[in-house]
């Protein structure tokens, strides 16, 4: 009996005289079956979701993008006019969309920035850590991980309130002042966008870390060794070893954050309702969803420009992604 | 025999392989800063870490007097459960849910994401993993590209057509929308757990006299389980997080936690911070404890898709 087992196993399994790691789906695919149609029948009901709940309304929006829909229409129940690029033209020409675009992107890019290297550094201290010290470090890092973003969002906001925040109350007890009594973080933009920064770096720091840690596990301790015989300092083992073996995880982290920095809505939603400058601190979500009910062909053209940006992004994303299927 | 199950145990952990804590020993990135300066450093992220989640709390426990204070303390000096108290009585604003209510449409929501989700995800799970067929690649294409769609770009859109189907400010629009929202990323994490699964096992069940079912369900949904509860807990903590959506679509006495607290927090001019702060420390008490038991899925399920080491 065993001998049919092994013999079943070695088949699918055999590239080359590679023992079978326990990571690499491969050879364990799928194997082919009678019945044809009964995946499909196991498909069905998601591909019934998707289709109704994220295909139809994108075809719907890209079609509403090239009209003057509004809440007019919907409510006479008369049909809207075709207008061409109109909507697009009109939103980065006559809005302040492109404000919002480049504010949006250059958060983005702080953000990410902030978060990988960040979450490097923290990852590699977590490495030089004994267990018990990395245990403490871990549920720091978990607590703030799991944290609801709207919960940490009214934390936040109330450390950096004007009148009886913690922030203000330390920079007057550390300056021996009272500078910063009535001091509003979230009036000034750039204050605001420091606050929010903050937040979402706070939030976002601890899956980046854990990530880059679990990656660092897989650079083999032999390798560093032998280059540090070698005589290579800190930096560069970083840079010519460890980076190399985490290429993957970098990436998918890089093409994660990107497309979640882009996406943030609820911290700076929930931090304009604590008194920020809604016109001055709006990002593509909060843009989007201050349009409000009303131009329709107007909002559908920003989301048709923002399913494009963030596909554009995570390309990398879905390739990379694809390439371990086909392995 | 013995050979073929000691992988096939390791292999259903995979999904968890991204998970802190390693292995092996660690001593290779040892370098020159002393001992005292990293547990320093240490030491550092934890307080930052965790000082917001501590001032949730602390300040939950402290009178409203003493939170309007311009010398902030540190410990809730007179502790007091008043603000638990007003958080869960209180109604949001006049004509607005309180956090009973909310509380009910969220573990609704979330629940029946959590069940149909499951069963969704479940079946094309096995069926990406255990059959090969036209259309496959397809239809792994499509899932993630469908999983990078951002549904807050379709808000009108989508807000649009659930107010055609007569379903606004009702829990079963937001259900659908949540689930459509969950689904994708848990397609691709259950399909991981089912490869992980290998058929072979079934096939020795099935010649030790298992029908194909009884193969399935005896020996492999056994081990899907932990592969089944994280994708649970994790489809539960997105629809109980979201915000956008459920501030779109529900209004008066339908409001979902999120939207109550937000309304909690900006109703009056006079906001009660400490029902606020008490308010939130409810709202992350689920998602914390359940957290713990699926970060280092989490983090694998996520990264899984663009790596496989």
């Amino acid at each position: 009996m065993s001998a049919t087992l092994t013999e079943h196993d070695a088949a699918p399994r055999t590239p080359g005289t590679r023992p079978p790691k326990p990571s690499t789906p491969a050879g364990r695919g799928p194997r082919k079956r009678k019945f044809p149609l009964a995946p499909w029948m196991l498909l069905a009901p998601s591909i019934v979701l998707l289709g109704i709940m994220v295909v139809y309304p994108t075809i719907v929006m890209f079609i509403t993008s090239f009209t003057d829909l509004e809440i007019k229409n919907k409510m006479l129940d008369t049909p809207a006019n075709f207008v061409g690029f109109d909507n697009y033209v009109e939103v980065f020409t006559a809005s302040d969309f492109p404000a919002v675009l480049a504010r949006s992107l250059g958060l983005m890019l702080v953000l990410t920035v902030i978060i990988v290297a960040g979450g490097m550094l923290i990852a590699l201290l977590m490495l030089r850590l004994t267990k018990g010290w990395r245990l403490l470090v871990s549920v720091g890092l978990l607590l703030a991980w799991a944290m609801p973003p709207l919960s940490a969002t009214v934390v936040w906001g109330w450390i950096f309130d004007t009148d009886y925040g913690l922030v203000n109350w330390a920079l007057n007890t550390l300056t021996d002042s009272q500078d910063f009594r009535g001091h509003s973080w979230l009036a000034n933009p750039w204050s605001f966008m420091m606050v929010l920064v903050i937040i979402i770096v706070w939030q976002s720091l601890p899956f980046a870390a854990f990530t880059f840690y679990a990656g660092l596990g897989q650079v083999p301790d032999e390798v560093l060794e032998a280059s540090q015989l070698d005589g290579a300092n800190a930096v560069q083992r970083f840079r010519l070893i460890v980076l190399p073996y985490m290429r993957n995880v970098l990436t998918a982290v890089i093409v994660l954050e990107t497309i979640w920095n882009l996406r943030i809505f609820t911290q700076v939603y929930a931090l304009q309702q604590q008194g920020g400058l809604v016109s001055e601190t709006n990002v593509l979500g909060t843009y989007l969803f201050r349009q409000g009910l009303g131009e329709f062909g107007v909002t559908a053209a920003i989301g048709v420009f923002m399913v494009l940006l963030l596909m554009g992004i995570s390309y990398y994303n879905v390739r990379s992604s694809l390439k371990e299927e086909e392995a | 025999m013995t050979t073929q199950i000691s992988p096939a145990v390791q292999l259903a952990e995979t999904p968890g392989r991204m998970t802190p804590g390693p292995q092996k020993p660690r001593r290779t990135f040892r370098g020159s800063a002393p001992r005292a300066v990293v547990n320093t450093v240490a030491i550092l992220v934890f307080l930052c870490s965790v000082f917001p989640v501590y001032w949730m709390v602390n300040m939950s426990f402290t009178p409203s007097n003493q939170i309007i204070s311009r010398s902030p303390s540190f410990f809730p000096l007179e502790f007091t459960f008043k603000n638990y108290i007003t958080a869960w009585t209180r109604e949001a604003a006049p004509g607005q849910t309180d956090f009973p209510h909310a509380l009910a449409s969220s573990l609704i929501v979330a629940l029946s994401v959590v069940v149909v989700c499951g069963i969704f995800a479940f079946l094309a799970s096995i069926a990406l993993a255990r059959f090969a067929f036209r259309g496959r690649y397809v239809f792994i294409v499509s899932v993630l590209v469908v999983q990078m769609v951002p549904g807050e770009a379709m808000m009108y859109t989508i807000y649009n057509m659930v107010d055609d189907w007569r379903l606004m400010n009702t829990l079963i629009g937001l259900f659908i929308v949540h689930l459509a929202s969950v689904v994708p990323f848990t397609i691709w994490t259950l399909r991981g757990f089912v490869a992980g699964v290998p058929a072979d096992l079934e096939e020795a069940a099935q010649i030790d006299g298992c029908t194909k079912a009884q193969a399935f369900w005896k020996v492999t949904f056994p081990l899907l389980a932990p592969g089944l509860v994280s994708t649970g807990i994790f489809a539960f903590i997105q629809s109980w997080n979201e915000f956008l959506m459920a501030l779109l679509f529900l209004k008066g006495y339908n409001l979902t936690l999120p939207p109550w607290l937000n309304s909690f927090q900006s109703a009056t001019e006079a906001t009660n911070w400490g029902a606020v702060m008490a308010g939130s420390t409810l709202i992350a008490l689920p998602v914390v404890i359940f957290f713990l038991f699926v970060q280092g899925r989490m983090t694998g399920g996520l990264v899984s898709g663009a790596v496989k080491g």
